[in-house]
């Protein structure tokens, strides 16, 4: 079973976190921990982090189809940073991964919890069996 | 000597796969290092063959090659650790004498799989074991079907070997009292590779390795090797009775068409006659097990040569059958669909409400699909509607979610359309 972890964060200030050096390094390094632990478990399917919202852009097709793009949106006070999609027995694990994700450590090593989304990736049709 | 590479030749190779393991475990004692020859040894026949032709004695070769691979895996294993320790030994590296064996020790494979359907093992990664290992694919193959990254799969795979290898499963064959207790964790492996790929034999991904052809082969040959097992046969009937309906499945533009809207004509004669052959050969013996009821069930079906031939009594008394021998929350779905059959709707509905309370089936979108169903047939669109909504709200398959959303769109329209007054007959 396929799931997305979508890790929401909150916007703050100019979205770049601004932590001392050590607690950010200790984030850095507790990231890039988990994307290898997934890996050695057979378990990860793709993880990808997303620019700064400072990056985004809405886009809508115009009239005739040509793309009309509207800037950066400071009403929005959560933003997607990126997400993991995970290849895994239960949910259960699914949800245990997310837990790990969302206590990443903060400023003051302090875990974030964060809130982490996790959906479950649509498939093919089930067999018709039992 | 050689023989041209033709179409029998892949099969061949896998075929000999599961057997070249096992001659490479019992000569080596370590699972996890033959393994990784054999496939060596059989990436080599799949570049070689083709061109140089199909050797005389193709599974010697194949030993052969493995043989070397490992012996020069431990070759340079020892000559790692005499770089670290710096001490020059005199070491025997000298392998066991491969001798070419002609004879075929099917024996073999029957250990391997049951080695590979471990029950230590977590089912995703018995099946990508078993995949590699039995079945003889590549790890890229086995990566495909699932549409894992290849390092993802080949750490499965690796971890699998890990924990065989931690829970010291002896390479043996096992009597027949473990193998009986042992068999259904190997037909379930086998089942959940058979779903795998009829899932997922539609929507974007037709260019995957076909997993339901690769369950088939494998329980067919699991079924050489237990020709006195009825479950195996019956596990066998099953899969061909049902992938025997896989072209009247889906619609041109890969939509789902149930059993009872299906152009039966598609359906494969062949398999069908042969899942009917070993599944009355399997029932004539003593013990009627889950698989050849399923596949019982699945025969009513295929015989049935239009929707409203089929024989719903016979279905109601095999789903009798099946609460008794493997009761769960699907069988008696599936027992109150049976009886809506026979006794009419009202029946089901009143069957489906005790399944109200079922916390293993709670959320779950079956449940909703089967009562919009038979409200449809009692005539409550209003609740009808309803009820596909929410199962196509909950289940995770998009062909399927497609098809319920359909279904209350058409009863939707049909409510407010001006022929609303005519009886809903059978969907």
């Amino acid at each position: 079973m396929k799931y997305i972890l979508m890790m929401n964060t909150m916007r703050v200030g100019r979205g770049v976190p601004q932590w001392p050096q050590k607690d950010l390094q200790a984030h850095i390094a507790f990231m890039i921990n988990i994307d290898k632990e997934l890996r050695q478990a057979g378990e990860l399917v793709s993880a990808e982090g997303l620019s700064f919202p400072n990056q985004a852009k809405l886009v809508r097709a115009g009239k005739d189809g040509t793309p009309i793009t509207d800037g950066v949106f400071p009403e929005s006070k959560e933003f997607l940073a990126g997400y993991w999609i995970v290849d895994v027995d239960s949910p259960e694990r699914a949800y245990a991964i997310a837990a790990r994700v969302s206590a990443a450590p903060g400023p003051g090593g302090t875990p974030l919890n964060m809130p982490i989304e996790v959906r479950p990736i649509m498939s093919g049709p089930p067999p018709e069996m039992l | 000597m050689t023989k041209p590479w033709d179409s029998t030749s892949e099969h061949l190779l896998r075929e000999l796969a599961p057997q070249v393991l096992g001659s490479i475990v019992r000569r080596f004692c370590d699972f996890s290092l033959a393994e990784d020859a054999v496939q060596e040894a059989m990436i080599a026949a799949f570049t070689q063959w083709p061109q140089e032709g199909v050797p005389d004695n193709p599974r010697g070769w194949l030993i052969q090659v493995a043989s070397r691979r490992v012996t020069d895996q431990v070759r340079s294993e020892i000559a790692r650790r005499e770089r670290e320790t710096a001490v020059a030994r005199e070491v025997d590296i000298t392998a066991p004498s491969v001798e070419i064996e002609s004879d075929v020790d099917s024996d073999d494979t029957l250990i391997l799989l049951f080695m590979c359907c471990h029950p230590a093992l977590t089912s995703s990664s018995a099946i990508a074991l078993t995949l590699r290992a039995v079945g003889g694919l590549t790890t890229a193959e086995i990566a495909n079907a699932f549409l894992v990254p290849e390092a993802t799969m080949a750490q499965r795979i690796s971890r699998a070997k890990q924990s065989i290898k931690a829970s010291g499963v002896p390479f043996r064959l096992l009597s027949s009292q473990e193998r009986a207790v042992r068999l259904p964790a190997v037909l379930h492996v086998l089942y959940l590779i058979f779903n795998e790929g009829y899932a997922s034999s539609i929507g974007p991904h037709l260019q995957r390795l076909d997993l339901a052809r690769e369950a088939i082969r494998l329980t067919r040959c699991a079924k050489a090797l237990l020709p006195d097992d009825a479950e195996v046969a019956g596990l066998l009937a099953l899969m061909l009775l049902t992938d025997a309906r896989r072209a009247a499945r889906t619609g041109p533009d890969e939509e789902l068409i149930p059993l009872d809207k299906q152009d039966r004509t598609l359906w494969d004669r062949a398999e069908i006659s042969e899942g009917i052959g070993l599944l009355t050969a399997a029932l004539s013996k003593a013990s009627v097990g889950l698989y050849q009821l399923q596949a019982a069930v699945a025969a009513v079906h295929d015989e049935a040569a239009r929707t409203e031939d089929t024989d719903w009594p016979q279905v109601l008394a095999l789903y009798e059958l099946l609460k008794r021998v493997s009761p769960g929350p699907m069988v008696t779905l599936n027992h109150a669909i049976a009886a809506a059959m026979v006794h009419g709707p009202a029946k089901g509905l009143e069957l489906l409400r005790a399944l109200d309370t079922d916390a293993r089936l709670a959320g779950h979108y079956r449940l909703d699909a089967v009562r919009a169903h038979l409200l449809e047939m009692v005539g409550d669109y209003e609740s009808a509607i309803m009820h596909y909504r929410i199962a196509a709200g909950r289940t995770t398959s998009i062909p399927e979610q497609n098809y319920l959303m359909t279904q209350a769109a058409r009863l939707d329209d049909k409510r407010s359309g001006p022929d609303n007054t005519t009886a809903a007959p059978i969907p």
